[in-house]
């Protein structure tokens, strides 16, 4: 089976200063790849460049065959990519409804004049729209809140609002952003269920996430960055032994604690 | 009932009802007065309230409408209700020319470039004197409606018809601007001022809609400069100078630049109190800057919709 997203030596520099280097891999349709990392080791990098807000240095990326490499995000999100963000980005005015319902814009878009003029054509994609957005709302747990304004609810809420969004683009691939930061033991179960789910139905996953439980048991693939390079790649299971690995989350003294406990 | 219908239909009686508690005629002049600025600042709830977007230069729309309904009928010899729609055609056309690139800037950088733009409009009018009649204004020929009606037998003072004109003129605007909210393009538009990053990754053209904002919210000044024009039959440069811009960014901020009827609020109150208190016109243009002020500190959402949400508790919810 050929990869859905093709990430091909993809690089970014800001200012002389090398963010991500030379970083390749490839996402299934249906996969769970999971891109870990210490904090500043460039993944939030890798996605705002895979997700067109950055432009590359060097590099290309391909989604299904075709290179998508600095997109403008709205033609990517109608080719079937989405993503959503490390530190929330909803619409603070709107409901929740309404959050999920501009994840259905690619398909309901009728026209500034038909919008004005209230036709038809424009209510009834409103009213399609809302009732496909409460279906998705109840999919993440959150129908109860529908009409509530997005900025009074809770982070946890917004993480999985911000999830509900969108999958409201019905997209192909979906990059979650630390889906689970800063979410309770509850929560985080919730929101491994709910990735687990969306991967069911033939969505493929590109997600970056800190709590390594959740990666290690959700994710099919791995995909380990250090100071914006490559250092493993693989398993969960094979990534977990990797001695750079290692030494680069725990540090060369955390490394020899490791293989002195070990031997 | 939808909030839209209820807006509308509240805002349908108060012009209705308004009339009943006019102590004089004179009170319809400032009452049509009032709907002509509501036009404008229903425009900038569009532009401002929905999109996130601000503009210190509509007046010169303001204007371009004005000067049309001046200028069209007697050099084109065009009727004053043609005029009235080269008005918008023009002012639509320069707002996507103009939209196109300074659209790109943020915050005060937009408000600066506006700024410019409305700037350089009044200027052309005060400088082209051979056409507009200079610093001094210009005469507006007669809308003629009047005269139609007085045929058809329905004699009707000035003061009346303007009131009942400009205020069916105002909530057209108002029912068109409340479509807008609960449609696509009003979503796409508020979702980019939450979230300029989230709405382009959601596949909203930032640009495009931003654009399509700024010229429906250039049409309103437009109309709204046409119909001052042809209600006091002299126009001056003044409607489209940065006083009027600056009046109609406050009138909106004033009531809750996110609501139309919040925002036609802020037109009532700083269009008649200067008509109504004598004492206050001479300075209205510090009051314009001190409400401006208190307005941000303590109600950063609007008079109406803060004393809204203090009616229902916090939030509304």
């Amino acid at each position: 089976m050929s990869a859905l997203l093709e990430i091909d030596g993809l690089g970014i520099a800001f200012g002389g200063i090398t963010a991500v280097d030379d970083v390749s891999f490839a996402v299934r349709a249906g996969e769970i790849v999971s891109v870990i990392g210490p904090n500043g080791a460039g993944k939030t990098t890798l996605f705002n460049m895979i997700s067109g807000l950055y432009r590359p240095s060097q590099g290309k990326v391909r989604l299904e065959g075709a290179e998508i490499t600095a997109m403008e995000p709205h033609l990517l999100a109608r080719r079937g990519l989405s993503r959503t963000f490390q530190n929330l980005q909803v619409f603070g005015e709107m409901t929740l409804l309404e959050n999920v319902m501009v994840g259905h814009h690619l398909r309901e878009k009728a026209g500034v004049l038909s919008d004005l003029l209230g036709l038809p054509a424009s209510r009834q994609k409103t009213r399609a729209s809302a009732e496909s957005a409460l279906a998705l709302l109840a999919r993440v747990g959150l129908e109860k809140a529908a009409y509530r304004a997005a900025r009074t609810m809770s982070y946890g809420a917004l993480k999985r609002l911000e999830i509900a969004r969108a999958l409201a683009l019905a997209p192909k691939i979906l990059l979650l952003d630390e889906p689970a930061a800063g979410c309770n033991a509850v929560e985080t179960e919730e929101i491994d269920r709910l990735i687990a789910e969306i991967a069911r139905a033939g969505v493929a996953i590109l997600l970056v996430e800190h709590d390594m439980k959740l990666v290690m048991k959700i994710s099919a693939h791995l995909v380990v960055l250090d100071h914006g390079r490559k250092i493993a790649e693989g398993a969960p299971a094979e990534v977990a032994r990797d001695p750079q690995v290692i030494a680069a989350y725990l540090g060369q003294h955390g490394q020899e604690q490791v293989l002195h406990a070990e031997g | 009932m939808k909030p839209k219908h209820l807006s509308l239909l509240v805002l349908t009686l108060l012009v209705v009802a308004a009339p009943f508690f006019f102590p004089s005629g004179f009170y319809y002049r400032i009452g049509a007065l009032i709907f002509i600025n509501a036009i404008a600042v229903t425009g900038l709830v569009i532009l401002i309230g929905y999109a996130g977007q601000i503009s210190l230069g509509h007046a010169g729309f303001a204007g371009i409408g004005a000067y049309a309904c001046a200028l069209a009928p007697e050099h084109l010899g065009l009727p004053p209700v043609a005029a009235i729609l080269l008005g918008t055609a023009l002012s639509a056309a320069l707002a996507w020319l103009v939209g196109k690139p300074i659209l790109r800037l943020h915050g005060y950088y937009l408000g600066v470039a506006t700024l410019g733009l409305g700037i350089l409009i009044s200027m052309v009018l005060s400088n082209e004197a051979q056409w507009t009649g200079g610093p001094d204004g210009i005469a507006v020929p007669d809308l003629g409606l009047r005269g139609l009606l007085r045929d058809l037998g329905w004699r009707i003072g000035a003061g009346e018809l303007w009131y009942g004109l400009a205020g069916t003129v105002m909530i057209l605007g108002a029912w068109l601007a409340l479509n807008l909210f609960d449609s696509p393009t009003g979503r796409a538009l508020r979702a980019l001022h939450g979230s300029e990053v989230a709405a382009r990754t959601m596949g909203i053209d930032v640009a495009r809609h931003k654009l399509h904002a700024f010229v429906v919210s250039a049409v309103y000044a437009s109309v709204s400069g046409s119909l001052l024009a042809l209600m006091n039959r002299l126009i001056t440069p003044d409607v489209a100078g940065f006083m009027h811009s600056v009046q109609m960014v406050t009138m909106a901020v004033l009531g809750g630049v996110g609501s139309v009827l919040g925002a036609i609020f802020g037109a009532t109150i700083l269009t008649a109190l200067p008509q109504l208190l004598t004492v206050f016109h001479q300075y209205e243009h510090m009051v314009l800057g001190l409400v401006m002020i208190l307005v941000m500190i303590f109600l950063p959402d609007g008079l109406l919709p803060s004393l809204m949400k203090r009616l229902r508790g916090r939030d509304g919810e």
